[in-house]
């Protein structure tokens, strides 16, 4: 999931409103930007879709790090196609938090500020090419799983966004199985990169979905709310089913002792991945935490003269526009 | 920080001849690069064959509240659906 954690507020508005607020969600009605709304689901939404588009934008620089040295030119424009969407995301999503009453610069100064978060999964270094099938299959294949039952989330705009992502998203977990699939079926050495890259981001991708149902504060409240449809239990156990044979189907082994096919469940048994490292990367000690957020302030503030002088330029092309349209009359 | 890019909303008319339809918002300096954006944006997979931009501040939106009087009187209005109407099977489709 690419918005972990997501702290809820206690709602404290006038029980009455609460209730028929409550109601139109039961009823499976969207709730929409002018709408009301209790000040405590604004604020968890602004910080929910927030957390989810800085994890689209920050999710660029691990594939980004490998577009000058993709092996061919079809897949170095693959690449950047998966790049540009996922740019694209972080748009739709920002846009989203707006209608909240948020800014765009008020997010960014979040982001860059270290007061929002983005996933884990993101201060994973991607060390060889193999791992940009395991982006892809795995990382992509994970956030899937939390955003197709978001595309029924109560916020309107929230779920429109999702709608146009999911579209989206399909292209970017087969383009990364399939950059897999080749590297398995390769060389012994381009096989053995294929083996090292699902033993790095196998349990990280596990931690996309959040820290166990009975260690998650937040879901009660977001679940009665719609804005999170499924527990992270259940959606990290989703995942495991549909990976493990995409694994065997390449060869390629799960790095998990306790993995075992459970008939009563009708799932795979697994291993838990290590919290401790999970929280610690989250409080910014994972392996690129400080290069991730370099990255972002960077850009940032080296494009600030480019965004000032265009919109200087707008506004003097407007006044000309006026002043020419006075002269006239 | 203050310098923000003002927002704009973007329609597309779809491959098929219908209308526009509102597919989001983005931020950019004037209507040039608006234009610009929203193809780079909104258009990666041949969705249009048409956009439009408008400043999110130029358009004026109903509010919640008027759902009532706009809406409601267009409930008890049933005779300007077709299927208010009987019309004998002799004679045939109308
Ligand atoms: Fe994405
Ligand atoms: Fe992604
Ligand atoms: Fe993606």
């Amino acid at each position: 999931m690419y918005a972990q954690m997501v702290k809820s507020e206690a709602a404290n508005d006038d029980p009455a409103l609460l209730a028929a607020f409550q109601a139109r969600i039961d009823a499976g009605e969207r709730i929409e930007p002018k709408d009301w709304m209790p000040d405590a689901y604004r604020k968890t939404l602004i910080r929910q879709i927030g957390q989810h588009a800085h994890s689209e934008i920050v999710g660029q620089l691990p594939e980004g790090n490998w577009i000058t040295r993709a092996p061919t030119l079809e897949r170095k424009a693959i690449l950047l196609a998966k790049v540009q969407d996922e740019a694209g995301h972080g748009l739709y999503l920002y846009c989203a938090a707006e209608t909240l009453g948020v800014t765009r610069d008020d997010l960014t100064e979040q982001l860059l500020s270290g007061r929002m978060k983005y996933s884990s999964i993101f201060n994973y270094p991607t060390l060889t090419w193999a791992d940009i099938g395991a982006v892809g299959w795995l990382v992509d294949g994970a956030a899937i799983m939390n955003q197709v039952p978001l595309q029924r989330t109560s916020f309107g705009p929230y779920a429109r966004a999702m709608v146009r992502i999911c579209k989206e998203e399909s292209f970017h977990q087969r383009q990364g199985y399939d950059l897999i699939t080749k590297m398995a079926q390769g060389t012994a050495e381009q096989k053995a990169m294929a083996q090292d890259a699902l033993n790095r981001f196998w349990y990280p991708s596990l931690m996309m979905f959040g820290p166990s149902d009975k260690d998650s504060v937040h879901s009660t409240q977001s679940m009665a709310w719609k804005i999170k449809i499924n527990t992270n239990d259940e959606l990290r156990q989703k995942f495991v089913d549909q990976t493990v044979p995409q694994a065997k189907y390449l060869g390629l082994t799960v790095p998990d002792e306790n993995l075992k096919w459970n008939d009563d469940k009708d799932g795979w048994d697994f291993s838990e991945p290590d919290w401790n490292e999970f929280y610690d990367v989250l409080k910014g000690n994972g392996p690129c935490n400080t290069d991730r957020l370099s990255a972002r302030q960077k850009a940032w503030s080296d494009g600030a003269w480019f965004r000032d002088g265009l919109m200087a330029h707008a506004k003097k092309a407007e006044a000309r526009r006026v002043a020419a349209k006075v002269a006239a009359e | 920080m203050s310098n923000e890019w003002p927002l704009w909303e973007v329609f597309i008319r779809g491959q098929h001849g219908l209308n526009h339809r509102h597919v989001g918002s983005l931020h950019a300096p004037d209507a040039e690069l608006a234009m610009r954006h929203a193809r780079d944006v909104y258009t990666r997979r041949n969705e249009g064959v048409s956009i439009w931009v408008v400043p999110s501040a130029q358009i004026t939106a109903s509010a919640p509240s008027d759902k009532g009087p706009l809406f409601e009187p267009a409930n008890d209005k049933v005779y300007r659906h077709p299927t208010f109407y009987d019309i004998p099977d002799e004679v045939g489709h109308m």
